[in-house]
């Protein structure tokens, strides 16, 4: 192992003990919310990354999925009569498996088209999901929301525990899923469908399936974190889970990362979600927050277009290049060459 | 044996009739070339028979069974490879990996499995080697030559073994030794077996490498022939120079 693959495992490892440790680091419930939501959007970020990053699809819809998910756990909880407590974690799945049939007809359609059109479709389906749960008053309550039962055994520093690993499991089973369709050939295929889908159809790459087979598990994924942060919440409004922040914010947090890469959207989610929470108490509950948003944005467009992940890449390389570079002088993009992985070395 | 056949193939854009029932075969073994003035048509018959454009009448049949109708990715898993006009690579993708898209994989299992690089990536090397291109392996696409996409391109159709290869201006844009190593590489391949339909303007490119020539104009087959008949044929000097 070179001395970047030590740095990185280190790193990895680092991460890994805080995030399993921190209810214990930090029990008190200021912290565990902060944590509870910076997980739930690492794992937005990792699963939106699946459809948005790898096959180059970007969806401003997915708020869809994580309200289908949220509306979904809680209709189960109440029409099944779950007791609050562990219970409600065990339909999660089911939360997320009503996420993908959903997926498979908005995909459907949606996937017809691409590029801008594409983004205006699923904007266009989110808002018909917001509206639905507003109408269908007899299901879902309308405007009045919908509460979900909440364990009252549990309390004070342990209550925001249970969430806490809830989400960092389901964060972890994005990253796993992003990392293994990374290295398959479906995730060639992916990445193919992103630099130039006619000439991927060209050599056999069933572009429609793969298409499809990505935005489902982007949405299961992002529709099981929706019915964990419902149960978290216990109340949920139509505006406030098919929300277009949320869709914005995970697709935010990617460019901020770095699109297309495994850890780009874990690095976009963790510096993003915190100071966005913190920037919501100091300044109370205005939008101002939105103001941030916007600034950290023209900074990265101006300094590094392509997101966080990428550029320091870049700065590594461009900075290891004297030693290394042979006498050949094999011409290499530094631009695309943060692309190559493992796979690339023959 | 005629590997292709295309029967009264038609194809309409709006008023304009693109190819109008065109017929023409390529036998099995052989490189054919596709000439004929712009506009002609010759493309369109390319994406008509790789299934990128849905035809408005006529036949197209592989192998004595009928591909009309199929998509793009199932005509090339049938083993039908093109290249297009101007060189398309995965510009984000290094060279190697441009070779391994078109790996075949049947079934979720293998599609979704992580260690059965082995042998693919070594018959790519072994590609890449031939086309004598395998020190930009690790390259991504979009830092490569033009001439180096046209050699990519080439040698990642190959990839899925294809029995025939439509190659769209194989010589269109390269200097005159590059053209000569392209000639070379289809000729090899020929040689192995592989069946060529090829549109091309270079003339002497054409008369030199193929076996038989097509001619077409304003969406029809003016002639057929080999080099040297096609060649002396009034309609099809007429076609190029005017009457």
């Amino acid at each position: 192992m070179n001395r970047t693959g030590a740095v990185k495992a280190i790193a990895l490892v680092g991460l890994a003990v805080v995030a399993l440790l921190l209810p214990l680091i930090a029990p008190d419930p200021a912290t565990t919310n902060i944590a509870v939501f910076t997980a739930m959007y690492v794992g937005l970020a990792t699963a939106w990354n699946i459809m948005g990053g790898y096959t180059g699809y970007i969806s401003l819809g997915h708020a869809a999925f994580f309200g289908l998910g949220a509306y979904s756990l809680a209709l189960l909880l109440a029409h099944l009569n779950i007791a609050p407590g562990y219970g409600p974690f065990l339909l999660v799945p089911v939360a997320g498996l009503l996420a993908a049939l959903l997926a498979v007809g908005i995909g459907w359609i949606a996937l017809r088209t691409r590029a801008a059109t594409f983004v205006i479709v699923t904007i266009a389906f989110m808002f018909m999901c917001q509206l639905l749960a507003e109408n269908l008053v007899k299901v879902t309550g309308g405007g009045g929301g919908l509460g979900l039962p909440y364990p009252r055994d549990w309390s004070g520093d342990f209550y925001n525990t249970p969430y806490y690993y809830a989400m960092l499991l389901l964060a972890v089973l994005a990253l796993g899923v992003s990392w293994w369709i990374r290295r398959s050939k479906f995730g060639l295929g992916l990445l193919a469908i992103r630099d130039d889908e006619d000439k991927a159809l060209a050599v056999g790459v069933p572009t429609r399936a793969f298409k499809l087979t990505a935005f489902v598990i982007s949405a299961a994924l992002v529709g099981m974190i929706g019915a964990v942060y419902a149960y978290y919440v216990t109340f949920i409004y139509p505006q406030f889970v098919f929300d277009p922040l949320i869709g914005i914010s995970m697709v935010l947090m990617v460019f901020l990362g770095g699109l297309g890469t495994l850890s780009g959207p874990v690095v976009g989610a963790l510096l993003l979600e915190p100071a966005q929470l913190q920037f919501a108490y100091r300044f109370g509950a205005s939008k101002l927050y939105l103001v941030l948003y916007s600034a950290v944005f023209l900074v990265v467009i101006l300094l590094m277009p392509r997101g966080i992940v990428p550029s320091a890449r870049d700065l590594i390389a461009r900075r290891r290049r004297p030693r290394a570079a042979g006498p050949t002088g094999t011409v290499t993009d530094t631009r695309a060459a943060s692309i190559t992985r493992p796979l690339a070395s023959p | 044996m005629s590997l292709l056949e295309v029967v009264n193939l038609s194809k309409r854009f709006g008023g304009v009739v693109a190819v109008d029932s065109c017929s023409l075969s390529v036998a099995e073994g052989s490189i054919t070339g596709l000439i004929g003035p712009n506009g002609s048509g010759k493309t369109t018959v390319f994406n008509l028979v790789t299934g990128f454009l849905p035809r408005d009448g006529g036949d197209i049949r592989f192998k004595s069974g009928s591909i009309a109708g199929l998509g793009p990715d199932r005509i090339y898993g049938l083993g039908i490879g093109r290249t297009f006009q101007l060189a398309r690579i995965f510009p984000r993708l290094t060279a190697l990996e441009n070779m391994l898209v078109p790996v075949r994989r049947a079934g979720l299992r293998a599609l979704m499995s992580q260690g059965q690089w082995g042998h693919e990536k070594e018959r790519a090397m072994e590609m890449l080697e031939f086309m004598d291109i395998s020190q930009v392996a690790g390259t991504v696409g979009g830092a490569l030559s033009y001439g180096q996409r046209k050699l990519l391109e080439l040698a990642a159709v190959m990839m899925a073994r294809p029995e025939l290869v439509l190659l769209d201006e194989p010589a269109g844009g390269v200097n005159p030794a590059l053209l000569e190593r392209i000639a070379g590489h289809i000729r090899q391949l020929n040689g192995q077996g592989v069946t060529f339909l090829l549109v091309e303007h270079n003339m002497s490119f054409v008369m030199n490498l193929c076996h038989e020539v097509v001619v077409m104009q304003q969406g029809r087959v003016i002639a057929k022939g080999s080099p040297r008949v096609v060649r002396e044929n009034p309609a099809v000097l007429d076609a190029y120079l005017g009457a």
